[in-house]
């Protein structure tokens, strides 16, 4: 076979999609053999989508070699695969209707390529699901319909083939329509047509089959022309995750602009709005975009900037929303359905990361619900980790809240990756927020922003001036640690690098600020919040603020995040501390360390996490 | 949804850029002065809002068309870009080079391009920074290696790269491995990775050669000339070293004319390559070139 000469560039060249040209994606996908690749093939060859020669090419070949034809040497021998015998991964193939162009994700249906299957799958807009009519539902149909429910794809037709290997019986469809339609059901996807198929043999492929008078549906060419292009939404509320705030200073520019791409709804110039989960607020003065005319207008999927009318400090992660419109939640908690596909399992108390929208936060299992067995019809087991392949229905716990929604009410905001090291190793849906333990303070946050008065200096402009990024360096430990020492010496090196530094011991409040409040155990909350609060100013007004306080736990440290958000926090550890998690950035330092050991090791720590720039 | 195919392509990549302007400190994009790296630099100048602020490598092979470094240098000096390049000195020198020199086609490729690209990217070899002001080349300072390189790869262009991810590792030499590759869904892109390792980020890979000729006519983006038939009845459809790129026949003299050439024309079912030498001289050269880093 002339794979080389007959690759798949010159398929593509053939069907590049002209302006008025339509484009759709769709997934084909299966439990392995029940033949994924011969509709493909058929499809290809009855639409007139292949090269000239190139069916007869493969056929010669096989009857040369003695052996018989299959579509998946067609489709190998456009995809130079054939020492692999079997699709490792989502290739693409085209082909086109009268309607429109198609580019089908050709999804591997081999358990082990399940990663590569789901990134295929969640680039495309439909979905055609191949069930073997001799064999019915095995494992894999169901898996993959599992998760094509939670990739998202809402439009699928499922091809009960093999139609010729069962005589072309109503009553076999109609069984394993049944059957299929019932578990469907309970993943919450309607299917939009069940057709009955010979692919091999071409029947029902682009027009009735004559072989099956008893079906009147939809051929799958009909089938698949029948799908829709994904509507705008624009009367969904507004959403887009901050990718980053811009200030270019070259070529004079002044504008500092917060960038993003708009996943849902709408937004206009003079819409107020609310960047989560930091609770600041601003206005839109200006929608910036370059080499295109002034727009006051701008729709979901496009990646606008925006100008701000109150120069409110945000940072990469945050979501941007309308103060107008229903909020998304903001909680450390919650419950989602989540597809592993790490090597190794995903363990109790491990730490990983989640990324959804733009942000990306430490997260750990805190409770595994159940287990979505796929090789027996979605029975629900007990297990102590989720492992490779499994689903599973459970709980997350986030060091510190993030804004989204729930899967049910909006789709990009409510869907996540987990990182485990360096690798993407599971996806995930979130059902729903679950109370934390900070909405209180929360909900007093953005009350204080919802009345602070912001200066009218740039925030990125200060930090320039300054040459530093406000940041909370928070040294705690036991009572016999020295961290008043410490948190002086930070200050005293920061002071002669040149740098704004200044710092405060708890009795400095206690005795001011706090001094209305009598019982210390019971108002240990309202100190923090004052501590909080206090921390906050300073922040706002650019410095690197090191704070000593004694016996910190991991609560108070998520009390102390809420309050100063988005601006960050350094915890660090003295000798034995009663820190379970920590925050985000945590040193630890153990007991004797020397001042002189500590200080620099704090240094280098505020390089890496940018809070202090390289002169 | 974005309303116009070409609308869905170029918000796609303008989010993959930031995103990449985001997660890695010491982030490249390659810049051959064809029209996709071009279409990506473009690109990088709508994110970000009229500024391009990744530094731009472009590896000189000593044998390109001389009018692609002229070009290279206006527009640098023009748009304000870090501009870098990397070069093969030691190989150059010793005429370890195709057709005048003691290589053959591939070998020239393999020094030139993939060796200056590797040790370039590495900073293991000098590179040389332009200095906005004097409009001069000077030894560049930072030497660390970079994490995140862009470059133009599209899917459509042979069979390999219709598997690539939008953000695909490379291992310590420069490696990928095809079979093993990370998921990618809900564009959240792989954006860790281990010491040693790099990731290549590919804003342009759901793009055809149509799309890149199509928004450049819609963009006006300012292209070499050298693809446009300047009366002689050639034009070159992919850019290269002067040795081992021919013309091809055409009469397309614009844009528009080349977008109609791809659409309707003779090019309708050739593919883009074709011009090209070194994919002729043995099948498996070209895949073994990418996988090396050659672009
Ligand atoms: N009899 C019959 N065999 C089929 C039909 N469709 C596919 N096959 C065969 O089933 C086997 C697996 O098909 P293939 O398309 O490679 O499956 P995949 O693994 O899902 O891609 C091959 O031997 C095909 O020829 C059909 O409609 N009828």
């Amino acid at each position: 076979m002339e794979a080389h000469t007959l690759g798949r560039s010159s398929t593509s060249e053939r069907v590049d999609v002209d302006k008025s040209g339509e484009q759709m994606n769709i997934v084909i996908v299966g439990h392995v053999d029940h033949g994924k690749s011969t509709v493909i093939g058929r499809l290809l060859a009855d639409t007139g989508s292949l090269p000239d020669g190139k069916l007869d090419a493969v056929k010669a070949f096989c009857a040369l070699n003695s052996r018989p034809f299959e579509y998946a040497f067609l489709l190998d021998a456009l995809k130079d695969e054939q020492s692999q015998g079997i699709t490792i991964d989502t290739a693409r193939t085209f082909f086109k209707s009268s309607k429109r162009h198609y580019i089908v994700l050709d999804a591997p249906g081999h358990i082990e390529f399940l990663k590569n299957m789901v990134t295929g799958a969640a680039r495309a807009e439909a979905a055609l699901l191949v069930i073997d009519a001799k064999e019915g539902i095995r494992e894999n149909s169901r898996r993959h319909g599992y998760l094509l429910s939670m990739l998202g794809i809402r439009q699928i037709s499922v091809l009960v083939n093999k139609m010729d290997l069962v005589d072309y019986s109503q009553e076999v469809f109609n069984s394993i329509r049944e059957e299929y339609t019932r578990f469907l059901a309970r993943i919450d996807i309607t299917p939009k047509f069940f057709i009955p198929i010979s692919a091999f043999q071409g029947e029902n492929m682009i027009g009735p089959s004559a072989k099956i008078p008893w079906y009147s549906g939809h051929s799958v060419l009909a089938a698949v022309d029948a799908f829709e292009k994904e509507p705008p939404k624009p009367h969904q509320p507004f959403r887009m995750p901050v990718q980053d705030v811009y200030k270019f200073t070259a070529m004079g520019d002044d504008r500092r602009i917060v960038a993003g791409r708009v996943e849902s709804g709408s937004i206009k110039v003079g819409d107020e709005v609310l960047f989560l989960p930091s609770n600041k607020k601003s206005r839109i003065k200006s929608i910036e975009a370059f080499n295109e005319p002034i727009r006051s207008e701008v729709l979901s999927g496009y990646t606008p900037g925006f100008t701000l009318t109150e120069q409110v400090y945000i940072n990469r992660g945050e979501l941007m929303v309308k103060a107008s419109e229903p909020q998304p939640s903001v909680s450390r908690l919650i419950r989602a359905n989540i597809f592993w596909m790490g090597r190794k399992p995903l363990e109790m108390g491990r730490g990983y990361f989640l990324k959804l929208g733009t942000s990306k936060i430490p997260v750990r299992l805190k409770r595994i619900n159940y287990l979505i067995d796929a090789s027996d019809s979605l029975e629900k087991r007990d297990k102590a980790n989720i492992e490779r392949h499994d689903v599973a229905d459970c709980v997350l716990e986030l060091s510190r809240a993030i804004a989204f929604d729930a899967i049910a009410d909006m789709e990009a905001t409510g869907r996540f990756v987990i990182v485990d090291q360096y690798e993407i190793a599971g996806g995930g849906i979130i059902r729903e927020a679950l109370p934390d333990d900070q909405e209180d303070l929360r909900s007093e946050v953005a009350q204080r922003e919802e009345k602070f008065e912001r200066s009218a200096i740039v925030p990125e402009k200060r930090m320039q001036r300054l040459n530093q990024r406000p940041t909370l360096i928070l040294i705690t430990g036991e009572g016999s640690t020295d961290r008043k020492g410490v948190g002086k010496a930070i200050e005293e090196e920061l002071f002669e690098m040149g740098r704004f530094a200044y710092y405060i011991g708890m009795a400095n409040l206690l005795y001011s600020v706090d001094a209305d409040l009598k019982d210390k155990g019971q108002s240990r909350a309202e100190h923090l919040r004052r501590l909080g609060e206090v921390a906050y100013l300073m922040l706002e007004a650019g410095l690197l603020l090191v704070v000593s306080a004694r016996d910190l736990d991991d609560h108070d440290l998520k009390a102390l995040e809420t309050v100063i958000a988005p601006y960050p926090l350094l915890t660090v550890c003295m000798g034995g501390c009663k820190l379970d998690e920590g925050g985000e950035e945590v040193l630890y330092c153990p007991s004797g360390s020397q001042i002189s050991q500590v200080v620099p090791q704090i240094i280098a720590k505020l390089q890496h996490m940018g809070s202090i720039f390289n002169p | 949804m974005a309303s116009s195919h070409l609308d869905h392509l170029e918000n796609q990549s303008i989010y993959i850029l930031r995103e990449a302007y985001a997660n890695f400190k010491n982030l490249a994009m390659l810049w051959s002065i064809g029209k996709d790296s071009t279409v990506l630099l473009w690109l990088a100048r709508k994110a970000f809002f009229g500024h391009a602020p990744i530094t731009l490598v472009h590896i000189d092979t000593a044998y390109k068309i001389p009018a692609m470094i002229a070009y290279r240098d206006r527009l640098a000096l023009e748009w304000k870009l870090n501009m870098v390049y990397g070069q093969n000195t030691e190989a150059l020198r010793e005429k370890k080079t195709f057709p005048d020199g003691t290589a053959t086609r591939l070998q020239c490729c393999g020094s030139l391009k993939t060796e200056a690209l590797k040790n370039t990217l590495s900073g293991e070899w000098p590179r040389y920074r332009l200095n906005l002001q004097s409009g001069k080349y000077e030894p560049d300072i930072n030497r660390e290696p970079y994490t995140g390189v862009i470059v133009g790869a599209r899917a459509d262009e042979e069979g390999s790269r219709s598997k690539e991810r939008y953000f695909s590792p490379r291992d310590k030499n420069n490696e990928w491995d095809v079979g093993d590759q990370p998921p990618e869904l809900w564009n959240q892109f792989k954006t860790d990775f281990a010491p040693g390792t790099h990731i290549r980020v590919h804003p342009l890979l759901d793009w055809t050669e149509l799309n890149i000729w199509e928004y450049i006519e819609r963009e006006n983006i300012p292209i070499i000339d050298l693809y446009f038939d300047k009366g002689e009845g050639k034009r070159y459809r992919s850019l290269g070293c002067y040795p081992c790129t021919a013309p091809v026949e055409s009469t397309a003299k614009s844009v528009p004319e080349i977008v109609e050439e791809l659409k309707n024309g003779k090019f309708a079912n050739i593919a883009e390559r074709s011009g090209r030498a070194q994919d002729k001289e043995d099948g498996g050269g070209l895949e073994a070139l990418r996988r090396d880093g050659y672009m």
